[in-house]
């Protein structure tokens, strides 16, 4: 699924990325903790989150994620808009909450990535 | 022969700039072209290990030795130390301060996560004087 793709069904706003529009992405993840997306988490492609600090870019960063979508309308600080862009992370936020947000994208065919345990 | 050499400062306390040793420590791997796999274990090791440094101990220091098959990572600190280290690798144990919690740790996967991701760790601990961990990751299969 296009990031544009995603951003359109979340009605979300991109802070950065907007070159990265047409990157295609297989799976995703949601967390708030980010120790969770550490340990569990693998090859995905889109994390997505309530929790709004630079440590989200930053794990997204360690992750290989490439977008990172914030729900229930949390706005990045300029900080975090700052690291993404340095990245090449799109950061994109959505007033949908997590469990909504992650059953529109479930239905429209963004798979859950593998795992490891 | 070590083939390079790296030392941080990790400040305490400063959770804008937490895990910007382990970003240099990433972008250097892949600079020299280590497999992905690789790096990404790395990766995160080391940034749970700085995040804790942050978090717990008032910041330390990340020295990084990577030699042509191996990268071994020492973070050392002169915080409050581990009282009971078995009990700190448990899955879900964790003293971080709900303050923590609400940045996105302190789920007591810490430690637990940086045992899976590397090859060896080793934490010596002193209650009162610090902690050193280290760590290795194996480059060669």
């Amino acid at each position: 699924m296009k990031i544009k793709r995603i951003v359109e069904l979340l009605d979300a706003t991109v802070y950065c990325g907007e070159d990265m529009m047409d990157v295609d992405l297989h799976s995703a993840c949601a967390s708030d903790m980010m120790s969770d997306v550490l340990a569990f988490v693998k090859d995905q492609a889109l994390l997505i989150s309530g929790l709004c600090n630079p440590q989200v870019i930053r794990t997204a960063d360690m992750m290989d994620i490439k977008c990172i979508a914030l729900v229930r309308g949390k706005r990045p600080t300029e900080d975090m808009i700052e690291i993404a862009k340095g990245k090449g992370i799109a950061l994109i936020s959505s007033g949908h909450r997590m469990y909504s947000a992650c059953g529109t994208l479930y239905a429209e065919g963004l798979q859950p990535g593998e795992i490891t345990v | 022969m070590t083939a390079l050499h790296l030392e941080f400062d990790v400040a305490g306390n400063n959770f804008v700039s937490a895990g910007s040793a382990s970003d240099e420590v990433k972008k250097t791997l892949k600079m020299l072209g280590v497999d992905p796999a690789f790096v990404r274990k790395v990766a995160i090791a080391m940034y749970e290990g700085e995040i804790n440094m942050v978090i717990h101990a008032g910041g330390g220091k990340a020295v990084v030795d990577i030699f042509p098959d191996r990268i071994v990572i020492v973070l050392e600190d002169h915080g409050p130390g581990i009282p009971d280290i078995e009990l700190a690798m448990k899955d879900g144990y964790s003293t971080a301060p709900d303050a923590v919690r609400d940045l996105g740790f302190g789920a007591g996967m810490g430690l637990p996560n940086m045992k899976k991701y590397t090859d060896s760790m080793n934490i010596e601990s002193t209650v009162g004087e610090g902690t050193t961990v280290t760590m290795v990751v194996n480059f060669a299969r």
